[in-house]
C-alpha cells in the first residue's frame, strides 16, 4: 500500500491477505519436510509388520540349515550372511587401497588443474548404474580375472560380484575421502613442512590423523553400501533361486540382496507358497538393521570433523 | 652471506650445501608413485567397462540403431524386432513421476529446514532421519513399494504398473533432492536476505525473489544427480514387479493407460533380462550392452551436466 502524508501505525502493519499467504506457505512447506517422516515409519512398518508374521510361523530349525530354499521352506539366513559378508570383505580388499590412495594422491599431490579435471571423472563414474557393474562382473570379471588369475569359474561367483561390487564403490570412498582430506587447514601442511616435513611424512603424520574421522566414515558408508547392492550380485553372484552353504568365494551363492532380488523374479507373483513372500521382508529386516547401524556410526565420524573445523 | 655473520664460515658452508643439496627422496617417490598407480588402476578399470560395453554393444548399435530403440522384447536375440522402445517407455514415465513427486517436494523440505525450521531437537530429528533414508539400501525401498503400492493400494495404482514403480523411484531418491537443495540453499549470502527484508519483503517474498533464485543452479545440480539416480536403478522396480519375459503391448509415449496398466519395463530392468537370458541365447549379451549404452549416455550425460553446472557456479561465485 502506498503511504501518503503521515505515517501511520495502520500504513506499517501488514495485508491480512498476505499475512495468511504466509502461513499457508509455511505449513505447506513444514508438511513436505514431515513426509521424510512418514517414510521412514512407512518402511519400518510394512518391514516389521511382514518379518513379524515370519518369525512367529516360521519353524524356527529351517531358519538354521543347509541352505536357502524358500520354496521348500528352508530359510537359513546364514548362508545369505555369510555370502553378503564374504562379497563385502572382498569389495572393500578391492575398495578401500585404491579409493584411498586415489584420494590421497588427488587431494595432496595432484596440480590444481589435474584435480579439476580427474575429480569430476571419478563423480561421473560414481553415478554409473550398479546394473552396468553387474554386467561387467560377469561378462568381464568373471572371465578374465577370476578364471586367469584365481582359477575359478568364468561364469559367476561371489569373488567376481565382489570385485564388481569394490569397483563399484570405488568413487564412492575415493570421493568422500578426498573431501575429509581437503577439509584439513592449509595450515596444518605449512607447520608440517614449515618445521622440515618430507611431503610423505607430511601426508601420513599430519593430513592423515587428522581427516580420520572422515576416512573411517567413507569406510563404513562404502561397508554399508556395498552389503546393500543388489544388482551386481544377483547378476554375478553365480546363483539363481536357491543356494546351498557355503564360505569360499570362488562358489556361487546367495547374498541377502541376491535372494531378495531373485525371490521377486521367481515367480512374476511373489505371494508364492508358504512364507515365501514374508521371507522377503525378514532378509530386508536383517538388511536394514545392520546397515541402518552402519549409517548411524558413519554419521557420528562425520558429525566430529564438522565439530573440529 | 647471512647466515655467515651468526655461525661460523664452516658451519655456514656445511648449511649452505645441505640447502642446495638434491637429495633424492627414495621412500616419497615410491610413494607418490604407488598413489598415482592406484588413481590410474581406477580410472583404468572404469575405462575398460566402458570400453569393453562399447565394444560389445557395436554390432547392435551400428547395425541397426534405430530399429533397436523403435524394437521390443522378443524370445529370441536374433529377432529383428528385438529392442528397447517399451523400456524407455517406462523410464521416461518413471523420470516424469520422479520430477513430479520427488523434486517439489524435495525442495520444499529444503526450504522449511533451512530457513523456516526451528532450531529444536525435532528440526535436528528430520535431519538426522534424512540423512539415513539417504543411506538405506535401493532393495529396501523396493520392498516399501511392494507392500504398499503394489499390494496396499493396488486398486489405486493398477498394482505392479509403472505407477508404483514411479511412487517408489521418487521416494528413493526424495532424500539426495532434500539433502542437495539444502547445501545450495545454505550457500545464500546473509546479507542477500538481510536486504530483502531491509526493503520491506515478507519471508516468502525474500525466498522466492532472493534465496531461490541464487540457489538454482545448485538446486538443478541436485535434481539432475538424483533424476539420473532414478533412471538406473534396478533393484526397486524388479521387486516392484516389472514383467519379465515378453511384454504383451508397446504403449507410445504419451499414452496415459499405460501408467496403471499390470505391465511395464524400464530401462535397467531390460538389462537385466537380457544379461539373464544370455545364458541360454549368447546374443542377448551384446543386446544387453546395447541397453546399457543407450542408458548410459543418459545418466551420464545428466551426471557431467549437474557436476559442470556445479564447477561452473562454484568458480565464479568464488
Amino acid at each position: 500500500m502506498t503511504v501518503t502524508g503521515r505515517l501511520t501505525v495502520e500504513s506499517l502493519t501488514a495485508d491480512p491477505r498476505q499475512a495468511r499467504k504466509e502461513q499457508v506457505i509455511r505449513y505447506s512447506l513444514g508438511v513436505t519436510a514431515l513426509v521424510s517422516i512418514l517414510i521412514s515409519v512407512l518402511i519400518i512398518w510394512s518391514l516389521f509388520s511382514e518379518a513379524w508374521t515370519f518369525m512367529v510361523e516360521v519353524n524356527w530349525g529351517s531358519v538354521w540349515d543347509i541352505g536357502w530354499f524358500p520354496r521348500r521352506g528352508i530359510y537359513d539366513i546364514k548362508t545369505l550372511i555369510v555370502a553378503s559378508f564374504i562379497v563385502t570383505g572382498i569389495a572393500m580388499i578391492v575398495a578401500t587401497p585404491l579409493g584411498l590412495g586415489a584420494a590421497i594422491f588427488l587431494s595432496e599431490y595432484a596440480r590444481p588443474g589435474v584435480r579439476r579435471t580427474l575429480k569430476p571423472i571419478l563423480e561421473i563414474l560414481a553415478g554409473i548404474p550398479s546394473v552396468v557393474l553387474g554386467f561387467f562382473a560377469l561378462e568381464w570379471i568373471a572371465p578374465n580375472v577370476v578364471k586367469t588369475l584365481f582359477n575359478g569359474p568364468a561364469a559367476g561367483s561371489l569373488l567376481a560380484s565382489g570385485i564388481g561390487v569394490g569397483v563399484l564403490i570405488i568413487p564412492l570412498v575415493a570421493s568422500i575421502s578426498e573431501d575429509a582430506m581437503n577439509a584439513v587447514p592449509m595450515s596444518l601442511r605449512e607447520a608440517s613442512s614449515g618445521l622440515g616435513a618430507r611431503k610423505m611424512t607430511t601426508t601420513v603424520r599430519v593430513v592423515i590423523p587428522a581427516a580420520i574421522s572422515g576416512l573411517v566414515a567413507s569406510f563404513i558408508l562404502a561397508v554399508s553400501r556395498a552389503l546393500g547392492e543388489t544388482m551386481v550380485v544377483f547378476l554375478a553372484g553365480g546363483a539363481s533361486q536357491t543356494a546351498t552353504y557355503t564360505d569360499s568365494a570362488l562358489d556361487g551363492s546367495l547374498p541377502m540382496t541376491a535372494a531378495m532380488a531373485s525371490l521377486a523374479r521367481g515367480t512374476d507373483n511373489v505371494v508364492g507358497e508358504g512364507l515365501t513372500f514374508q521371507s522377503l521382508f525378514f532378509v530386508g529386516l536383517v538388511l536394514f538393521v545392520m546397515t541402518f547401524g552402519l549409517n548411524i556410526v558413519a554419521n557420528r565420524f562425520v558429525q566430529r570433523v564438522r565439530e573440529q573445523y | 652471506m647471512a647466515v655467515g655473520r651468526l655461525v661460523g664460515p664452516r658451519t655456514s658452508k656445511l648449511m649452505v650445501q645441505a640447502m642446495e643439496r638434491r637429495a633424492w627422496d627414495i621412500r616419497g617417490r615410491v610413494f607418490q608413485a604407488t598413489l598415482l598407480l592406484t588413481l590410474a588402476i581406477s580410472l583404468f578399470i572404469l575405462g575398460v567397462l566402458i570400453v569393453d560395453v562399447v565394444v560389445d554393444a557395436w554390432g547392435v548399435l551400428t547395425g541397426r540403431p534405430g530399429g533397436f530403440l523403435n524394437g521390443t522384447m522378443r524370445s529370441v536375440s536374433h529377432d529383428h524386432k528385438l529392442g528397447v522402445h517399451q523400456a524407455l517407455v517406462g523410464t521416461f514415465w518413471i523420470a516424469v513421476f520422479v520430477a513430479v513427486l520427488a523434486f517439489p517436494f524435495g525442495i520444499g523440505a529444503a526450504i522449511w529446514l533451512e530457513e523456516y525450521a526451528p532450531n529444536n531437537r525435532f528440526t535436528r530429528f528430520i535431519e538426522l532421519n534424512i540423512r539415513n533414508l539417504a543411506g538405506v539400501p535401493s532393495v529396501v525401498y523396493g520392498l516399501l513399494g511392494l507392500f504398499y503400492f503394489v499390494n496396499t493400494l493396488g486398486n489405486l495404482t493398477g498394482g505392479k504398473s509403472i505407477a508404483s514403480a514411479g511412487i517408489t523411484l521418487a521416494i528413493l531418491v526424495l532424500p539426495i533432492v532434500i539433502i542437495t537443495a539444502q547445501e545450495a540453499i545454505r550457500a545464500v549470502p546473509q546479507g542477500l536476505k538481510e536486504g530483502a527484508y531491509g526493503v520491506g519483503a515478507t519471508k516468502w517474498t525474500m525466498i522466492r525473489s532472493q534465496v531461490l533464485p541464487y540457489a538454482a543452479p545448485g538446486i538443478l545440480t541436485g535434481t539432475l544427480l538424483s533424476m539420473s539416480r532414478g533412471i538406473g536403478e534396478a533393484a526397486p522396480i524388479l521387486l516392484v514387479g516389472a514383467v519379465t519375459g515378453r511384454l504383451g503391448t508397446d504403449p507410445a509415449f504419451l499414452d496415459f493407460s499405460a501408467i496403471n496398466a499390470e505391465a511395464f519395463m524400464a530401462m535397467p530392468v531390460i538389462i537385466v533380462e537380457w544379461v539373464q537370458n544370455s545364458g541360454r541365447d549368447p546374443g542377448f549379451a551384446e543386446a544387453a550392452a546395447a541397453a546399457i549404452v543407450v542408458l548410459l549416455v543418459f545418466v551420464i550425460l545428466m551426471n557431467a551436466a549437474a557436476i559442470f553446472l556445479r564447477n561452473h557456479f562454484e568458480k565464479k561465485r568464488g
